[in-house]
Protein backbone atom coordinates (compact mmCIF):
# COMPACT_ATOMS: atom_id res chain seq x y z
CA UNK A 1 0.00 0.00 0.00
CA UNK A 2 2.95 2.22 0.85
CA UNK A 3 6.36 1.46 0.42
CA UNK A 4 9.21 1.21 2.74
CA UNK A 5 10.63 4.80 1.72
CA UNK A 6 7.24 6.48 2.58
CA UNK A 7 6.47 4.06 5.41
CA UNK A 8 10.18 5.31 6.90
CA UNK A 9 9.55 9.05 6.32
CA UNK A 10 6.07 8.72 8.02
CA UNK A 11 7.81 7.47 10.99
CA UNK A 12 9.44 10.50 11.54
CA UNK A 13 6.94 13.07 11.43
CA UNK A 14 5.07 13.40 14.99
CA UNK A 15 1.48 12.71 14.90
CA UNK A 16 -1.12 15.49 16.10
CA UNK A 17 -3.09 14.81 19.00
CA UNK A 18 -6.24 17.36 18.89
CA UNK A 19 -9.01 16.84 16.86
CA UNK A 20 -9.61 20.58 15.75
CA UNK A 21 -11.05 22.10 12.50
CA UNK A 22 -10.68 25.99 11.25
CA UNK A 23 -13.80 26.83 13.38
CA UNK A 24 -12.85 25.32 16.56
CA UNK A 25 -11.40 28.58 17.91
CA UNK A 26 -8.54 27.82 20.79
CA UNK A 27 -8.37 24.18 20.22
CA UNK A 28 -7.60 25.02 16.41
CA UNK A 29 -4.76 26.92 17.95
CA UNK A 30 -3.49 24.04 19.80
CA UNK A 31 -4.02 22.38 16.64
CA UNK A 32 -1.83 24.69 14.48
CA UNK A 33 1.05 24.59 17.01
CA UNK A 34 0.90 20.78 16.68
CA UNK A 35 0.83 21.51 13.16
CA UNK A 36 3.68 23.34 12.75
CA UNK A 37 5.54 21.33 15.30
CA UNK A 38 5.21 18.28 13.00
CA UNK A 39 6.41 20.09 9.83
CA UNK A 40 9.28 21.54 11.87
CA UNK A 41 10.55 18.61 12.53
CA UNK A 42 9.67 16.91 9.21
CA UNK A 43 11.65 19.26 7.46
CA UNK A 44 14.67 19.14 9.88
CA UNK A 45 14.32 15.33 9.28
CA UNK A 46 14.75 15.78 5.19
CA UNK A 47 16.97 18.34 5.79
CA UNK A 48 19.30 16.14 7.65
CA UNK A 49 18.60 13.32 5.03
CA UNK A 50 19.71 15.37 2.62
CA UNK A 51 16.28 15.24 0.99
CA UNK A 52 14.88 18.69 1.95
CA UNK A 53 12.00 19.49 -0.32
CA UNK A 54 9.55 21.82 0.29
CA UNK A 55 9.05 25.30 2.42
CA UNK A 56 5.51 25.63 3.80
CA UNK A 57 4.01 28.69 5.49
CA UNK A 58 0.49 30.29 6.63
CA UNK A 59 -1.79 33.11 7.26
CA UNK A 60 -2.33 33.81 10.76
CA UNK A 61 -5.40 31.86 11.10
CA UNK A 62 -3.76 28.72 9.43
CA UNK A 63 -6.32 28.96 7.49
CA UNK A 64 -4.66 29.13 4.25
CA UNK A 65 -1.31 27.54 3.62
CA UNK A 66 1.40 28.29 0.45
CA UNK A 67 4.78 28.02 -0.15
CA UNK A 68 7.10 26.41 -2.39
CA UNK A 69 8.17 22.38 -3.10
CA UNK A 70 10.92 21.76 -5.39
CA UNK A 71 12.04 18.28 -7.49
CA UNK A 72 15.15 17.35 -8.64
CA UNK A 73 15.85 15.57 -11.98
CA UNK A 74 18.81 14.62 -13.58
CA UNK A 75 20.51 17.20 -11.27
CA UNK A 76 18.57 20.25 -12.05
CA UNK A 77 16.20 21.73 -9.56
CA UNK A 78 12.76 22.36 -10.68
CA UNK A 79 10.55 24.60 -8.47
CA UNK A 80 6.51 25.02 -7.92
CA UNK A 81 4.39 26.90 -5.45
CA UNK A 82 2.48 24.82 -3.53
CA UNK A 83 -0.99 26.23 -2.10
CA UNK A 84 -3.97 24.87 -0.02
CA UNK A 85 -6.99 25.53 1.93
CA UNK A 86 -7.70 24.54 5.33
CA UNK A 87 -11.55 22.95 4.63
CA UNK A 88 -13.67 23.75 7.35
CA UNK A 89 -14.14 19.62 7.74
CA UNK A 90 -10.23 19.04 8.74
CA UNK A 91 -8.76 17.25 10.06
CA UNK A 92 -11.36 14.59 9.10
CA UNK A 93 -11.04 15.44 5.40
CA UNK A 94 -7.19 16.17 4.88
CA UNK A 95 -6.16 19.08 2.53
CA UNK A 96 -6.19 19.40 -1.44
CA UNK A 97 -2.67 20.22 -2.48
CA UNK A 98 -2.61 22.48 -5.17
CA UNK A 99 0.45 23.60 -7.73
CA UNK A 100 -1.81 26.01 -9.58
CA UNK A 101 0.99 26.63 -12.31
CA UNK A 102 0.40 22.82 -13.58
CA UNK A 103 -3.21 23.42 -13.87
CA UNK A 104 -4.12 22.01 -17.12
CA UNK A 105 -0.47 21.00 -17.95
CA UNK A 106 -1.64 17.16 -17.01
CA UNK A 107 -4.49 15.07 -16.52
CA UNK A 108 -3.49 13.95 -12.90
CA UNK A 109 -5.22 17.01 -11.50
CA UNK A 110 -8.54 18.40 -11.07
CA UNK A 111 -9.35 21.93 -11.32
CA UNK A 112 -7.64 24.70 -10.18
CA UNK A 113 -4.30 22.29 -9.96
CA UNK A 114 -5.34 20.26 -6.70
CA UNK A 115 -3.30 17.03 -7.33
CA UNK A 116 -5.18 13.68 -8.00
CA UNK A 117 -4.10 11.41 -5.21
CA UNK A 118 -4.02 7.51 -5.53
CA UNK A 119 -7.21 5.30 -4.37
CA UNK A 120 -4.90 4.44 -1.35
CA UNK A 121 -4.57 8.13 -0.16
CA UNK A 122 -7.78 8.74 1.32
CA UNK A 123 -8.49 5.61 3.26
CA UNK A 124 -5.18 5.99 4.43
CA UNK A 125 -5.76 9.31 5.82
CA UNK A 126 -9.12 8.37 7.48
CA UNK A 127 -7.74 5.26 9.71
CA UNK A 128 -5.46 7.95 11.03
CA UNK A 129 -8.03 11.04 11.96
CA UNK A 130 -6.89 13.01 13.46
CA UNK A 131 -3.21 12.21 14.03
CA UNK A 132 -2.20 12.74 10.60
CA UNK A 133 -1.47 16.62 9.73
CA UNK A 134 0.01 18.74 7.24
CA UNK A 135 3.16 17.18 7.33
CA UNK A 136 1.77 14.08 6.56
CA UNK A 137 -0.52 14.83 3.26
CA UNK A 138 2.89 15.83 1.96
CA UNK A 139 4.69 13.19 2.64
CA UNK A 140 1.93 10.85 1.44
CA UNK A 141 0.34 13.42 -1.38
CA UNK A 142 2.83 15.54 -2.88
CA UNK A 143 5.89 13.73 -2.62
CA UNK A 144 4.73 10.60 -4.29
CA UNK A 145 2.86 12.70 -6.76
CA UNK A 146 6.14 14.89 -7.76
CA UNK A 147 8.14 11.45 -8.04
CA UNK A 148 5.88 10.20 -10.57
CA UNK A 149 4.75 13.49 -12.71
CA UNK A 150 7.12 16.30 -12.68
CA UNK A 151 9.61 13.35 -14.71
CA UNK A 152 6.78 12.29 -16.81
CA UNK A 153 6.13 16.01 -17.82
CA UNK A 154 10.15 16.95 -17.67
CA UNK A 155 10.39 14.05 -20.39
CA UNK A 156 7.37 15.20 -22.37
CA UNK A 157 8.79 18.75 -22.20
CA UNK A 158 6.24 20.60 -20.52
CA UNK A 159 7.87 21.27 -17.57
CA UNK A 160 10.96 22.88 -18.58
CA UNK A 161 13.84 24.02 -16.25
CA UNK A 162 14.41 27.87 -15.35
CA UNK A 163 17.43 29.17 -13.96
CA UNK A 164 16.83 30.83 -11.06
CA UNK A 165 17.01 34.93 -11.66
CA UNK A 166 19.30 36.54 -9.69
CA UNK B 1 0.19 58.25 -34.36
CA UNK B 2 -1.99 56.95 -37.65
CA UNK B 3 -1.62 53.63 -35.28
CA UNK B 4 -3.49 55.14 -32.54
CA UNK B 5 -6.57 56.30 -34.71
CA UNK B 6 -6.66 53.08 -36.66
CA UNK B 7 -6.91 51.46 -33.29
CA UNK B 8 -9.83 54.18 -32.17
CA UNK B 9 -11.64 53.22 -35.29
CA UNK B 10 -11.25 49.40 -34.68
CA UNK B 11 -12.83 49.76 -31.16
CA UNK B 12 -15.66 51.64 -32.47
CA UNK B 13 -16.37 49.22 -35.27
CA UNK B 14 -16.20 46.26 -32.38
CA UNK B 15 -18.53 48.24 -30.21
CA UNK B 16 -20.79 48.35 -32.83
CA UNK B 17 -20.52 44.82 -33.36
CA UNK B 18 -20.97 44.24 -29.65
CA UNK B 19 -24.07 46.19 -29.17
CA UNK B 20 -25.32 44.14 -32.64
CA UNK B 21 -24.67 40.95 -31.15
CA UNK B 22 -26.00 42.32 -27.75
CA UNK B 23 -29.37 43.04 -29.58
CA UNK B 24 -29.64 39.18 -31.21
CA UNK B 25 -29.18 37.53 -28.41
CA UNK B 26 -32.11 40.37 -26.27
CA UNK B 27 -34.54 39.68 -29.28
CA UNK B 28 -33.95 35.67 -28.73
CA UNK B 29 -34.44 36.01 -25.14
CA UNK B 30 -37.18 37.03 -23.49
CA UNK B 31 -39.65 34.33 -24.48
CA UNK B 32 -42.55 34.86 -22.03
CA UNK B 33 -43.37 36.84 -19.30
CA UNK B 34 -43.83 35.77 -15.48
CA UNK B 35 -47.38 33.55 -14.91
CA UNK B 36 -48.16 34.72 -11.60
CA UNK B 37 -50.51 31.46 -11.31
CA UNK B 38 -50.63 28.19 -12.37
CA UNK B 39 -53.58 27.14 -14.21
CA UNK B 40 -54.43 23.44 -15.49
CA UNK B 41 -55.94 24.60 -18.85
CA UNK B 42 -54.34 22.97 -21.96
CA UNK B 43 -53.68 25.32 -24.17
CA UNK B 44 -50.20 25.55 -26.05
CA UNK B 45 -49.20 28.96 -24.25
CA UNK B 46 -49.40 27.08 -20.88
CA UNK B 47 -46.25 25.97 -19.56
CA UNK B 48 -47.89 23.88 -17.28
CA UNK B 49 -50.27 22.29 -18.60
CA UNK B 50 -48.83 19.29 -18.18
CA UNK B 51 -47.61 18.95 -15.06
CA UNK B 52 -50.90 19.80 -13.60
CA UNK B 53 -52.00 17.13 -15.15
CA UNK B 54 -51.02 15.19 -12.31
CA UNK B 55 -53.49 16.39 -10.30
CA UNK B 56 -56.45 15.26 -12.60
CA UNK B 57 -54.98 11.96 -13.52
CA UNK B 58 -54.50 11.70 -9.23
CA UNK B 59 -50.58 10.96 -8.94
CA UNK B 60 -50.31 14.77 -7.08
CA UNK B 61 -53.12 15.85 -4.95
CA UNK B 62 -51.54 19.62 -4.66
CA UNK B 63 -49.05 20.55 -7.82
CA UNK B 64 -49.15 23.88 -7.52
CA UNK B 65 -48.16 23.98 -4.00
CA UNK B 66 -44.34 23.50 -5.61
CA UNK B 67 -43.99 27.23 -6.11
CA UNK B 68 -43.65 27.19 -1.86
CA UNK B 69 -40.69 25.46 -2.45
CA UNK B 70 -37.10 26.47 -1.58
CA UNK B 71 -34.24 24.04 -2.87
CA UNK B 72 -30.78 24.63 -2.92
CA UNK B 73 -28.51 22.88 -5.16
CA UNK B 74 -24.72 22.51 -4.55
CA UNK B 75 -22.62 21.77 -7.07
CA UNK B 76 -23.89 22.36 -10.82
CA UNK B 77 -22.24 20.33 -12.32
CA UNK B 78 -22.90 17.13 -14.50
CA UNK B 79 -25.57 16.07 -12.18
CA UNK B 80 -26.30 19.48 -10.93
CA UNK B 81 -27.15 21.43 -14.06
CA UNK B 82 -29.36 18.90 -15.13
CA UNK B 83 -31.14 18.56 -11.76
CA UNK B 84 -31.75 22.26 -11.29
CA UNK B 85 -32.85 22.41 -15.09
CA UNK B 86 -35.38 19.77 -14.01
CA UNK B 87 -36.43 21.46 -10.65
CA UNK B 88 -37.31 24.79 -13.03
CA UNK B 89 -38.84 23.04 -16.07
CA UNK B 90 -41.31 21.61 -12.77
CA UNK B 91 -41.97 25.61 -11.76
CA UNK B 92 -40.18 25.14 -8.24
CA UNK B 93 -40.34 28.11 -6.23
CA UNK B 94 -37.06 29.52 -6.00
CA UNK B 95 -33.45 27.83 -6.60
CA UNK B 96 -30.03 28.43 -4.94
CA UNK B 97 -27.13 27.28 -6.55
CA UNK B 98 -23.72 26.85 -5.46
CA UNK B 99 -20.41 26.60 -7.24
CA UNK B 100 -17.43 27.72 -7.31
CA UNK B 101 -16.26 26.56 -10.98
CA UNK B 102 -16.55 27.73 -14.15
CA UNK B 103 -17.71 26.49 -17.53
CA UNK B 104 -15.07 24.82 -19.22
CA UNK B 105 -14.69 22.86 -23.46
CA UNK B 106 -13.85 20.05 -20.71
CA UNK B 107 -17.20 19.49 -19.76
CA UNK B 108 -19.42 19.70 -23.17
CA UNK B 109 -19.78 15.48 -22.84
CA UNK B 110 -22.26 16.89 -20.13
CA UNK B 111 -25.45 18.36 -20.61
CA UNK B 112 -26.96 21.56 -20.19
CA UNK B 113 -23.80 24.19 -20.83
CA UNK B 114 -23.27 24.81 -24.00
CA UNK B 115 -20.07 25.56 -25.95
CA UNK B 116 -20.52 29.73 -25.77
CA UNK B 117 -20.68 29.61 -22.20
CA UNK B 118 -17.28 28.69 -21.31
CA UNK B 119 -15.67 30.99 -19.32
CA UNK B 120 -18.63 31.62 -17.46
CA UNK B 121 -18.89 30.74 -13.68
CA UNK B 122 -21.14 28.07 -13.78
CA UNK B 123 -24.11 29.56 -11.26
CA UNK B 124 -24.14 32.88 -13.32
CA UNK B 125 -24.46 30.70 -16.89
CA UNK B 126 -27.10 28.49 -15.29
CA UNK B 127 -29.44 31.30 -13.72
CA UNK B 128 -29.02 32.67 -17.43
CA UNK B 129 -30.26 29.87 -18.65
CA UNK B 130 -32.51 28.50 -16.26
CA UNK B 131 -34.76 31.98 -16.16
CA UNK B 132 -34.84 32.13 -19.57
CA UNK B 133 -36.42 28.58 -19.58
CA UNK B 134 -38.66 29.64 -16.46
CA UNK B 135 -38.84 33.34 -15.11
CA UNK B 136 -40.82 32.26 -12.49
CA UNK B 137 -38.36 30.82 -10.69
CA UNK B 138 -36.45 32.76 -8.86
CA UNK B 139 -32.97 32.45 -8.39
CA UNK B 140 -30.51 33.17 -6.11
CA UNK B 141 -26.29 32.79 -6.59
CA UNK B 142 -23.60 31.84 -4.87
CA UNK B 143 -19.93 31.69 -7.17
CA UNK B 144 -17.65 30.41 -4.03
CA UNK B 145 -16.25 27.31 -2.52
CA UNK B 146 -18.20 26.43 0.84
CA UNK B 147 -15.41 24.08 2.08
CA UNK B 148 -13.52 26.92 3.44
CA UNK B 149 -13.98 28.78 6.52
CA UNK B 150 -14.84 32.23 4.54
CA UNK B 151 -17.25 30.89 3.00
CA UNK B 152 -18.76 28.46 5.36
CA UNK B 153 -20.81 30.33 7.74
CA UNK B 154 -22.72 32.11 4.79
CA UNK B 155 -23.55 28.44 3.49
CA UNK B 156 -25.10 27.62 6.51
CA UNK B 157 -26.97 31.12 6.89
CA UNK B 158 -28.07 30.60 3.21
CA UNK B 159 -29.71 27.24 4.20
CA UNK B 160 -31.26 28.17 6.94
CA UNK B 161 -32.50 31.67 5.73
CA UNK B 162 -32.68 31.29 2.36
CA UNK B 163 -36.37 30.20 1.50
CA UNK B 164 -38.90 31.92 -0.09
CA UNK B 165 -40.37 33.33 3.21
CA UNK B 166 -37.03 34.18 4.88
CA UNK B 167 -36.59 30.13 6.79
CA UNK B 168 -35.22 27.15 6.47
CA UNK B 169 -34.92 26.15 2.57
CA UNK B 170 -37.24 22.58 2.15
CA UNK B 171 -34.31 20.45 0.33
CA UNK B 172 -30.48 21.02 0.25
CA UNK B 173 -29.16 18.75 -2.91
CA UNK B 174 -25.86 17.80 -3.02
CA UNK B 175 -24.58 17.43 -6.66
CA UNK B 176 -20.52 18.19 -5.57
CA UNK B 177 -18.16 15.75 -6.88
CA UNK B 178 -15.85 15.63 -4.08
CA UNK B 179 -15.71 13.89 -0.62
CA UNK B 180 -14.93 17.37 1.03
CA UNK B 181 -17.37 19.27 -0.25
CA UNK B 182 -20.05 16.24 0.62
CA UNK B 183 -18.86 16.71 4.39
CA UNK B 184 -19.08 20.60 4.49
CA UNK B 185 -22.49 19.93 3.42
CA UNK B 186 -23.22 17.02 5.97
CA UNK B 187 -21.42 19.32 8.91
CA UNK B 188 -23.75 22.10 8.07
CA UNK B 189 -27.00 20.06 7.48
CA UNK B 190 -26.23 17.74 10.78
CA UNK B 191 -25.79 21.17 12.91
CA UNK B 192 -29.02 22.80 11.41
CA UNK B 193 -30.99 19.78 11.53
CA UNK B 194 -31.85 20.10 7.67
CA UNK B 195 -32.59 17.39 5.50
CA UNK B 196 -30.80 16.73 2.62
CA UNK B 197 -29.64 14.42 -0.72
CA UNK B 198 -26.44 13.52 -1.27
CA UNK B 199 -26.35 12.56 -4.90
CA UNK B 200 -22.85 10.98 -6.38
CA UNK B 201 -21.23 9.66 -9.45
CA UNK B 202 -18.11 6.91 -9.42
CA UNK B 203 -15.16 7.92 -10.93
CA UNK B 204 -15.41 5.29 -13.81
CA UNK B 205 -19.11 7.04 -14.73
CA UNK B 206 -20.83 3.24 -14.79
CA UNK B 207 -22.52 3.45 -11.04
CA UNK B 208 -24.14 6.58 -9.14
CA UNK B 209 -26.54 6.41 -6.13
CA UNK B 210 -28.39 9.04 -4.10
CA UNK B 211 -28.98 8.83 -0.81
CA UNK B 212 -32.00 10.89 1.66
CA UNK B 213 -29.95 12.22 5.02
CA UNK B 214 -32.38 13.37 7.85
CA UNK B 215 -30.24 14.15 10.66
CA UNK B 216 -30.94 11.66 13.37
CA UNK B 217 -33.29 9.63 11.64
CA UNK B 218 -30.99 8.38 8.84
CA UNK B 219 -27.30 7.81 8.33
CA UNK B 220 -25.29 10.89 7.99
CA UNK B 221 -22.84 10.81 5.67
CA UNK B 222 -20.22 11.10 8.20
CA UNK B 223 -21.76 7.47 9.62
CA UNK B 224 -19.62 5.63 7.63
CA UNK B 225 -17.10 5.33 5.13
CA UNK B 226 -18.61 6.58 1.65
CA UNK B 227 -20.97 3.94 -0.05
CA UNK B 228 -20.24 2.82 -2.90
CA UNK B 229 -22.29 0.41 -5.51
CA UNK B 230 -20.15 -2.38 -6.49
CA UNK B 231 -19.60 -2.34 -10.21
CA UNK B 232 -18.36 -5.84 -10.27
CA UNK B 233 -15.19 -4.74 -12.28
CA UNK B 234 -11.74 -6.52 -11.85
CA UNK B 235 -9.88 -3.68 -9.60
CA UNK B 236 -7.04 -5.05 -11.76
CA UNK B 237 -8.79 -4.54 -15.02
CA UNK B 238 -9.78 -0.84 -13.79
CA UNK B 239 -7.21 1.29 -16.08
CA UNK B 240 -6.51 4.94 -14.12
CA UNK B 241 -3.33 5.84 -15.77
CA UNK B 242 -3.34 9.30 -16.76
CA UNK B 243 -6.87 10.41 -15.66
CA UNK B 244 -8.55 11.05 -12.77
CA UNK B 245 -12.14 10.28 -13.36
CA UNK B 246 -14.44 9.60 -16.49
CA UNK B 247 -17.79 10.96 -17.36
CA UNK B 248 -21.13 10.33 -18.97
CA UNK B 249 -24.01 12.51 -19.53
CA UNK B 250 -26.09 8.82 -19.52
CA UNK B 251 -25.36 8.27 -16.17
CA UNK B 252 -24.69 11.96 -14.43
CA UNK B 253 -28.55 12.45 -16.46
CA UNK B 254 -30.34 9.01 -14.44
CA UNK B 255 -28.72 10.00 -11.16
CA UNK B 256 -30.33 13.85 -11.75
CA UNK B 257 -33.19 12.14 -12.80
CA UNK B 258 -33.45 9.71 -9.69
CA UNK B 259 -32.43 12.77 -7.46
CA UNK B 260 -35.31 15.28 -8.74
CA UNK B 261 -37.57 12.24 -8.97
CA UNK B 262 -37.23 11.89 -5.39
CA UNK B 263 -37.47 15.34 -4.76
CA UNK B 264 -40.32 15.81 -6.03
CA UNK B 265 -42.18 13.03 -4.08
CA UNK B 266 -40.33 14.04 -0.87
CA UNK B 267 -41.81 17.57 -0.96
CA UNK B 268 -45.42 17.05 -2.96
CA UNK B 269 -45.82 13.89 -0.76
CA UNK B 270 -46.41 11.19 -3.22
CA UNK B 271 -45.70 7.85 -3.83
CA UNK B 272 -42.57 6.59 -1.70
CA UNK B 273 -39.46 8.04 -1.44
CA UNK B 274 -36.40 6.26 -1.35
CA UNK B 275 -33.62 6.71 1.39
CA UNK B 276 -30.49 4.93 -0.57
CA UNK B 277 -31.47 3.95 -4.42
CA UNK B 278 -27.84 3.05 -6.23
CA UNK B 279 -27.33 2.31 -9.92
CA UNK B 280 -25.03 0.08 -11.40
CA UNK B 281 -25.00 0.57 -15.34
CA UNK B 282 -23.01 -2.24 -15.68
CA UNK B 283 -25.64 -4.69 -15.22
CA UNK B 284 -28.57 -2.30 -14.95
CA UNK B 285 -29.01 -3.25 -10.67
CA UNK B 286 -31.13 -0.61 -8.50
CA UNK B 287 -30.20 -1.97 -4.62
CA UNK B 288 -31.99 0.11 -2.34
CA UNK B 289 -32.07 0.30 1.58
CA UNK B 290 -32.44 2.13 4.37
CA UNK B 291 -29.31 3.39 6.48
CA UNK B 292 -29.32 4.08 10.38
CA UNK B 293 -27.93 6.00 11.91
CA UNK B 294 -24.29 5.55 13.54
CA UNK B 295 -24.61 5.60 17.49
CA UNK B 296 -20.67 6.20 17.11
CA UNK B 297 -20.61 8.86 14.33
CA UNK B 298 -18.06 10.90 14.84
CA UNK B 299 -19.94 13.77 14.17
CA UNK B 300 -21.41 15.09 17.84
CA UNK B 301 -24.33 17.18 15.83
CA UNK B 302 -25.21 14.04 14.16
CA UNK B 303 -25.43 11.98 17.56
CA UNK B 304 -27.17 14.74 18.97
CA UNK B 305 -29.91 14.99 16.51
CA UNK B 306 -30.02 11.18 16.85
CA UNK B 307 -30.82 11.50 20.80
CA UNK B 308 -33.67 14.54 19.94
CA UNK B 309 -35.33 11.69 17.55
CA UNK B 310 -34.99 8.79 19.79
CA UNK B 311 -36.82 10.96 22.09
CA UNK B 312 -39.80 11.84 19.91
CA UNK B 313 -39.84 8.86 17.55
CA UNK B 314 -42.39 6.64 19.80
CA UNK B 315 -44.63 9.07 18.81
CA UNK B 316 -45.26 8.16 15.23
CA UNK B 317 -44.84 4.07 14.07
CA UNK B 318 -42.49 5.06 11.27
CA UNK B 319 -40.20 6.38 13.41
CA UNK B 320 -40.60 3.31 15.58
CA UNK B 321 -39.57 1.26 12.81
CA UNK B 322 -36.79 3.53 11.90
CA UNK B 323 -35.39 3.21 15.28
CA UNK B 324 -36.12 -0.40 15.83
CA UNK B 325 -33.93 -0.93 12.50
CA UNK B 326 -36.05 0.06 9.75
CA UNK B 327 -36.72 -3.98 9.16
CA UNK B 328 -39.65 -3.56 7.94
CA UNK B 329 -40.31 -6.35 5.32
CA UNK B 330 -39.95 -3.98 2.32
CA UNK B 331 -41.65 -7.40 -0.34
CA UNK B 332 -41.09 -6.76 -3.76
CA UNK B 333 -42.87 -8.32 -6.54
CA UNK B 334 -39.65 -10.06 -7.79
CA UNK B 335 -36.66 -10.18 -6.96
CA UNK B 336 -34.48 -11.98 -8.94
CA UNK B 337 -30.97 -10.01 -7.92
CA UNK B 338 -31.43 -11.73 -4.53
CA UNK B 339 -31.63 -8.11 -2.22
CA UNK B 340 -32.25 -8.56 0.88
CA UNK B 341 -31.34 -6.07 4.15
CA UNK B 342 -28.62 -7.73 6.41
CA UNK B 343 -29.41 -8.56 9.59
CA UNK B 344 -27.23 -6.62 11.98
CA UNK B 345 -26.95 -9.48 14.06
CA UNK B 346 -25.92 -11.78 11.31
CA UNK B 347 -21.94 -12.72 10.62
CA UNK B 348 -20.59 -9.75 8.13
CA UNK B 349 -19.06 -10.19 5.43
CA UNK B 350 -17.16 -6.95 5.57
CA UNK B 351 -13.87 -7.65 7.93
CA UNK B 352 -14.95 -4.60 10.27
CA UNK B 353 -16.32 -1.20 10.88
CA UNK B 354 -18.95 1.34 10.63
CA UNK B 355 -20.36 0.14 7.66
CA UNK B 356 -22.05 -2.85 9.11
CA UNK B 357 -23.95 -1.08 11.73
CA UNK B 358 -25.41 0.55 9.45
CA UNK B 359 -27.19 -2.54 7.27
CA UNK B 360 -26.01 -2.50 3.76
CA UNK B 361 -27.74 -4.27 0.91
CA UNK B 362 -26.21 -6.61 -1.34
CA UNK B 363 -24.29 -4.81 -4.54
CA UNK B 364 -23.58 -1.77 -1.92
CA UNK B 365 -20.19 -1.62 0.37
CA UNK B 366 -18.46 1.19 1.75
CA UNK B 367 -15.05 2.33 0.15
CA UNK B 368 -13.08 1.16 2.70
CA UNK B 369 -13.05 -0.45 5.94
CA UNK B 370 -12.47 1.90 9.46
CA UNK B 371 -10.81 -0.19 12.43
CA UNK B 372 -12.73 -0.34 15.44
CA UNK B 373 -11.40 2.04 17.94
CA UNK B 374 -9.51 5.03 17.19
CA UNK B 375 -6.40 4.53 19.16
CA UNK B 376 -3.85 2.12 17.87
CA UNK B 377 -1.55 1.91 21.04
CA UNK B 378 1.19 0.51 18.90
CA UNK B 379 1.21 4.05 16.57
CA UNK B 380 0.25 5.70 19.44
CA UNK B 381 3.59 5.12 21.23
CA UNK B 382 5.01 7.01 18.13
CA UNK B 383 5.96 10.31 18.82
CA UNK B 384 3.22 12.87 18.92
CA UNK B 385 3.96 16.35 19.00
CA UNK B 386 5.23 17.90 21.68
CA UNK B 387 3.06 20.40 24.62
CA UNK B 388 6.30 22.31 24.50
CA UNK B 389 5.36 25.93 25.92
CA UNK B 390 6.09 27.90 22.84
CA UNK B 391 3.73 29.98 20.98
CA UNK B 392 2.14 29.94 17.80
CA UNK B 393 4.14 33.19 16.70
CA UNK B 394 7.27 31.54 17.34
CA UNK B 395 6.53 28.06 15.94
CA UNK B 396 5.87 30.14 13.11
CA UNK B 397 8.82 31.95 12.72
CA UNK B 398 10.84 28.82 13.40
CA UNK B 399 9.49 27.90 10.22
CA UNK B 400 10.11 30.83 8.32
CA UNK B 401 13.75 30.76 9.25
CA UNK B 402 14.42 26.78 8.63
Amino acid sequence: MVDEATKKTLSGIPLCKTKAGPRDKDLWVQRLKEEYQCLIKYVQNNKSADNDWFRLESNKEGTRWFGKCWYVHNLLKYEFDVEFDIPITYPTTAPEIALPELDGKTAKMYRGGKICLTDHFKPLWARNVPKFGIGHAMALGLGPWLAVEIPDMIEKGIVTYKEKDG
Amino acid sequence: MTSMKEMESRIRELEEQLRAERQKNDQQRPIREKISQMSSEVVDSNPYSRLMALKRMGIVDNYEKIREFTVAVVGVGGVGSVTAEMLTRCGIGKLILFDYDKVELANMNRLFFQPHQAGLSKVQAAAYTLSSINPDVEMETHNYNITTVDNFQHFMDRISQGSLTGGPVDLVLSCVDNFEARMAINTACNELGQTWFESGVSENAVSGHIQLIEPGRTACFGCAPPLVVASNIDEKTLKREGVCAASLPTTMGIVAGFLVQNTLKYLLGFGQVSYYLGYNALQDFFPTMRLRPNPLCEDSHCRRQQEEWANKAPTNPAEADMAAGGDEPVVHEDNEWGISLVDESAPSEEPEGAGDVLGLVQGVKTAYSLPATTSDAKEEAGALAADADVSLEELMAQMKTI
